[in-house]
């Protein structure tokens, strides 16, 4: 048999059913591998003893009717998990214990899953390239010293480097679907509403969605099958029938027509993108589907507004940050001194920037200026996605205006880094599901991803979508384990 | 509109975020960036546009009032930065 970490989710689901391989080998192959990745940075902590013991709690009255049996999964550590440490890679939560489960990690062991550890990320998942976090840079596997994108940076290395067969992200303004795309990897933004909220370290309420991050559509069908759950603990859960995203899983997509928005074409987008997004429209047309070009006309002004709306909701969410219930507090002459030093020393530089352009957008005589013009204009992103879905079933885009970039390259330049989100962002502004999937090379050889974006709840169809289209494109991902020590 | 470096020291006020003035000449410069970038906004008429204040829309559900999670006094304090049992402790505020 071929080594155990080549094998997707699942494959390795079946072959726990089909009694071949047990739950202890496959956490074993996992810990290995992950025990010589040092290099890539993806882990925050890891609880590799324990998840050998629960691999052998499972085999020992292995439950097959599970979905995710006995399978082993690092997840994002903005994930709260009781009574392991959950940091949101940020200095001021560095000896978090949670005392609760979040929902959606409850999902995945309730299913059968076993954690493996918890994976870096940028602070408080505010970056683009894993460049914000306390503990470090995340490194893609795909080559030294290049990003695996971000937020979820350490989700998406870890799973392409597979040191874990699945994985969990957040995506606020693309961080699923954005290292999806710098890594070869699948990832999915789920419709707002679709994954609980509940226990997931906040960033902006209005945006935040958790979403699985796989190696191929079918995994990630699966994952979203377990992750989504209607939650009473989660005030804008939503409680809809909820398919079997697996199950369900098809290539009839005959006759279902496709978008093309003619505003997601930028200036000095590297013309390999332009040739994939060539390349993905003949695909669907070969399936039997339907292009028609369309149009988003609000699209450049979706990152202004996420950059008032997601600073002016982080600010709010994170004034919880006091050193008073929990986490770092530094020494105050008084309590208000106590405030400013604990927050001056506990949140890193690009956080502390949000949280002022929050602040600022949301003072006294500038809130009509910003943050009410940024809530109109979002508006007017939603209403524009709202006209095109009387025309079309899913829209196809480019994931990323650019293949990943080196560490460091665009760190001393805020709006450029925000410009990485240009594509996922609307796709949070008006609560849609969207999902990356690799659909080629550039010219150094790193990978790069098409987005297909549907309509409210409705997943099954844009996976069914990305199904189709993975098999045309046959994307194999080839990465060297040139960073295992 | 421009930030000075009087008002990022207000809004660091605000935000309860101390700043020396190193920092405050920073995001003075980083701020402008942000905010030049963000003023496009202002091409757009959006005068007869209703705001979007939230995505789900659907009012908040209502729940009945009974307790969930009782006796975790123990649980709530465990994080507290502050080694008292009994309560969260901060700097004296009254003189």
């Amino acid at each position: 048999m071929s080594n155990i970490t080549d094998l997707s989710l699942n494959e390795l689901v079946d072959n726990v059913k089909s009694k071949k391989i047990s739950s202890k080998e496959i956490t074993n192959a996992y810990v290995e591998r992950s025990k010589k990745s040092n290099k890539l940075n993806t882990y925050i902590e890891q609880t590799f003893d324990s998840a050998i013991k629960n691999s052998e709690k499972f085999d020992k009255s292995p439950n097959l009717e599970k979905k995710l049996p006995g399978i082993p999964f690092a997840v994002k550590d903005l994930f709260c998990t009781k009574g392991i440490k959950t940091t949101a890679s940020s200095k001021i939560l560095e000896n978090f214990i949670p005392t609760y489960e979040s929902t959606i990690t409850q999902n995945l062991w309730d299913a059968g899953a076993i954690l493996l550890g918890k994976l870096n990320c940028d602070e408080f998942a505010m970056g683009s390239s894993n460049e914000t976090s306390y503990f470090g840079n995340v490194i893609s596997p795909i080559s030294d010293n290049l990003v695996p994108g971000g937020s979820s940076g350490g989700s998406a290395s870890a799973l392409a480097a597979k040191l874990t067969p699945a994985t969990i992200g957040t995506d606020t303004g693309g961080s699923i679907r954005q290292p999806a795309s710098f890594t070869g990897t699948v990832g999915l933004k789920p419709t707002y509403g679709s994954c609980s909220r509940y226990g997931i370290v906040a960033f902006a309420s209005s945006l935040d969605q958790a979403g699985p991050m796989t190696r191929n559509v079918k995994d990630c069908s699966l994952l979203l099958e377990v992750m989504s759950s209607f939650d009473h603990k989660d005030s804008t859960s939503v409680d809809f029938k909820r398919p079997n995203y697996c199950l369900d899983l098809n290539k009839n997509i005959k006759g279902k027509k496709i978008g093309i928005p003619k505003e997601y074409r930028v200036d000095g987008m590297p013309k390999e993108i332009d040739k994939l997004w060539e390349k993905g429209k003949e695909y669907l047309k070969d399936c039997g589907a339907e292009i028609v070009d369309i149009s988003l006309p609000h699209t450049n002004y979706a990152l202004p507004t996420y950059y008032i709306v997601a600073p002016a909701e982080a600010s709010s969410n994170l004034a919880r940050y006091d050193g008073v219930k929990y986490g770092l507090r530094a020494d105050g002459e008084n309590l208000i001194d106590m405030y400013e030093k604990t927050r001056s020393q506990g949140f890193g530089e690009e956080v502390k920037r949000r949280i002022m352009i929050g602040t600022y957008v949301l003072s006294s005589g500038y809130y009509d200026a910003y943050y009410l013009k940024a809530q109109k204009v979002r508006k007017l992103i939603k209403n524009d996605f709202d006209d095109v879905f009387k025309k079309v079933d899913a829209i196809l885009t480019p994931s990323t205006p650019s293949s990943a970039f080196k560490v460091g390259e665009k760190s001393n330049d805020p709006v450029s880094m925000y410009l990485n989100d240009i594509f996922t962002v609307p796709v949070n502004l008006a609560g849609l599901p969207g999902i990356s999937i690799p659909a080629g090379l550039d010219k150094n050889n790193y990978p790069l991803g098409l987005q297909i974006i549907g309509k409210p709840f409705d997943e099954q169809n844009i996976l069914n979508i990305a199904y189709s289209m993975e098999e045309k494109i046959n994307f194999k991902l080839n990465i060297k384990d040139w960073w295992i020590k | 509109m421009a930030i000075d470096l009087k008002t990022v020291k207000h809004i660091s006020k605000l935000a309860r975020i101390s700043v020396n003035d190193e920092k405050a000449k920073k995001l003075e410069k980083d701020l402008n960036l942000i905010f030049k970038w963000i003023e496009q906004l202002n091409e757009l008429n959006t005068d007869k546009v209703e705001p979007l204040t939230s995505i789900a829309e659907t009012t908040l559900r209502l729940r009945k009032d009974k307790i969930l999670s009782e006796n975790i006094r123990d649980e709530i304090l465990k994080n507290s930065p502050n080694d008292n049992k009994d309560y969260f402790v901060v700097p004296k505020v009254l003189e």
